[in-house]
């Protein structure tokens, strides 16, 4: 195979870059630990010659955060960790849920309750996570609008993220039927009616909702897949391209930071 | 923004940029502390709160108020407030439709290049004027009273034929304040008033039977009570009918 000829790689930070060998180390001598770190180093390099993934990682991880940032900027990975939250201990509570209206679903939700290891503490981190997870999209839209983040260039983020946020409220809304108790029933069957009442499409929406005129057998198995596969994925890649789009068009500065002009374009000293 | 504010504004950005710090480790570890945080909490109000599982879903029940999740109060809320019943689309999904657009286009309308919240007055206060009232609409929602009693006196002309209209009278008033009709109805000084009509003198408007189709097939978002038991349905009709 003729040799490659090697790119120039991105600028790492100082603090990353690995000393040079001191003249006076026995370099000669390589120890397992040596070893160990050769072979990642070459895995590594095996899959970088074959996906080129090791710039794209560099550009997400090494892009520069203006100055000025603060905590306020850590809700949005919150949200997202909420989310992360949601879908590990979704995956748990998927292990046990049988959507079976006629008893199965409700005599599901109880046994996790009562009878799995655990079962208890992941259902209630489900249950609260939802309720944290729309307070951090709360707290973090009210951060990028007090901030004027949405404005330009980042409208489309913004479009993006209300998307999320529409998602987020069909998630608790589908997710409150599955226990399938009373609460969850009746408070499920007026805002399938409340849907009904919209112009135009409401009553077709309901229709859709409930899997036919009546809240039968179908609406449970319906709201289901919405809250496990449609919605999540929906989610995933949404939250994907809103994240590309924090990396691409870098985070925002806090408005009252004002940058200082460089001291060869400053008027006064020209 | 013209297009000199947009590149005065890229220009700025680009300043800011080159000064801050990289990506990793900095911002990653304030987020790391922060998704602690996060699963902490989740973690302790799992513990603390844990998680209830209510009665099994019964669709003959008459006794049940429903709830939606809190964060839902707010609208839930809008819909209580709003009384008329030829406005009640509006509430239920003019308002929040309404709202949805407006959160949509935001950027679009809202074009001017200052971002400083202080500078921006009108968004600024629109933004908390805005929060202001979902806090208190949430507030609103949550204290609604959810009362499964109607205490107003039994009329006279039923107390006087007595037997069985007054029986059928007396157990149509428990069973209405058992359905979960006084969530959105008022009658006499119980319940809510609102998103529902004031059904204190319903038989004045609607006559028996009107009454009877009502409950199998209601306006939207009411629910239906079809699949109540006939003679606990009966009941209802007779005490709403002799309402007035």
């Amino acid at each position: 195979m003729p040799k490659l000829p090697k790119l120039p790689a991105p600028p790492m930070p100082a603090a990353l870059r690995e000393p040079p060998p001191r003249p006076g180390d026995p370099n000669g001598k390589k120890g397992p630990l040596d070893e160990a770190m050769e072979a990642g180093i070459t895995v590594v390099d095996w899959v970088d010659e074959r996906t080129s993934l090791s710039g794209a990682g560099r550009w997400l991880m090494f892009r520069k955060v203006p100055k000025g940032t603060n905590w306020f900027y850590t809700l949005g990975s919150a949200t997202m960790f909420a989310f992360l939250s949601q879908a590990v201990t979704g995956v748990f509570l998927a292990m046990y849920y049988r959507p079976d209206p006629s008893g199965g679903a409700y005599e599901s939700i109880r046994y996790v309750t009562n009878e799995v290891f655990l079962g208890q503490f992941v259902r209630g981190m489900h249950k609260w996570g939802s309720s944290v997870m729309v307070i951090l999209v709360f707290l973090h839209m009210g951060r990028t609008f007090f901030f004027g983040a949405y404005k330009y260039p980042r409208e489309l983020n913004w479009v993006i993220g209300v998307v999320l946020l529409i998602l987020t409220m069909t998630m608790s809304f589908t997710g409150y039927l599955l226990p399938f108790d009373q609460r969850a029933y009746w408070a499920t069957i007026v805002g399938v009616n409340i849907n009904g009442t919209g112009p135009l499409v409401g009553p077709y929406l309901s229709d859709f909702l409930r899997g036919g005129s009546e809240f039968g057998a179908t609406t449970l198995s319906r709201f289901y897949a919405i809250h496990m596969l449609l919605v999540p994925g929906l989610l995933a890649a949404l939250i994907g391209a809103h994240l590309y789009l924090v990396a691409k068009l870098g985070t925002t500065a806090p408005p009252w930071q004002k940058a200082e002009a460089p001291k060869e374009l400053r008027e006064a000293e020209v | 923004m013209n297009k000199q504010q947009k590149e005065e504004y890229l220009r700025e950005y680009a300043l800011l940029k080159a000064k801050g710090k990289p990506f990793f480790p900095y911002a990653v570890a304030k987020d790391g502390a922060m998704a602690c945080v996060v699963m902490v909490v989740i973690i302790a109000m799992s513990l603390i709160l844990g998680a209830e599982l209510g009665s099994k879903a019964n669709p003959t029940t008459t006794t049940y108020v429903p709830r939606p999740e809190w964060y839902f109060f707010f609208l839930f809320e809008v819909l209580r407030v709003i009384k008329p019943p030829s406005l009640v689309p509006l509430a239920t999904i003019g308002v929040p439709t309404l709202a949805m657009i407006l959160l949509f286009l935001l950027p679009f309308y809202d074009r001017g290049p200052e971002r400083r919240p202080e500078r921006r007055p009108i968004a600024t206060l629109t933004g908390i004027a805005v929060i202001g009232a979902m806090a208190f609409l949430t507030y609103q929602g949550a204290n609604a009273g959810s009362p499964t009693a109607i205490e107003t006196p039994t009329p006279p002309r039923i107390l006087h034929a007595g037997g069985a209209l007054l029986s059928e009278y007396e157990a149509g008033k428990k069973a209405v304040a058992q359905s979960g009709c006084l969530a959105c109805h008022k009658i006499g000084e119980n319940g809510n008033s609102g998103p529902g009509p004031n059904l204190t003198k319903i038989a004045d408007r609607l006559p028996r039977q009107a009454i009877a189709r009502t409950l199998v097939n209601p306006t939207a978002p009411m629910p239906s009570f079809k699949n109540l038991p006939p003679a606990k349905f009966n009941q209802i009709v007779t005490f709403l009918a002799q309402s007035k």
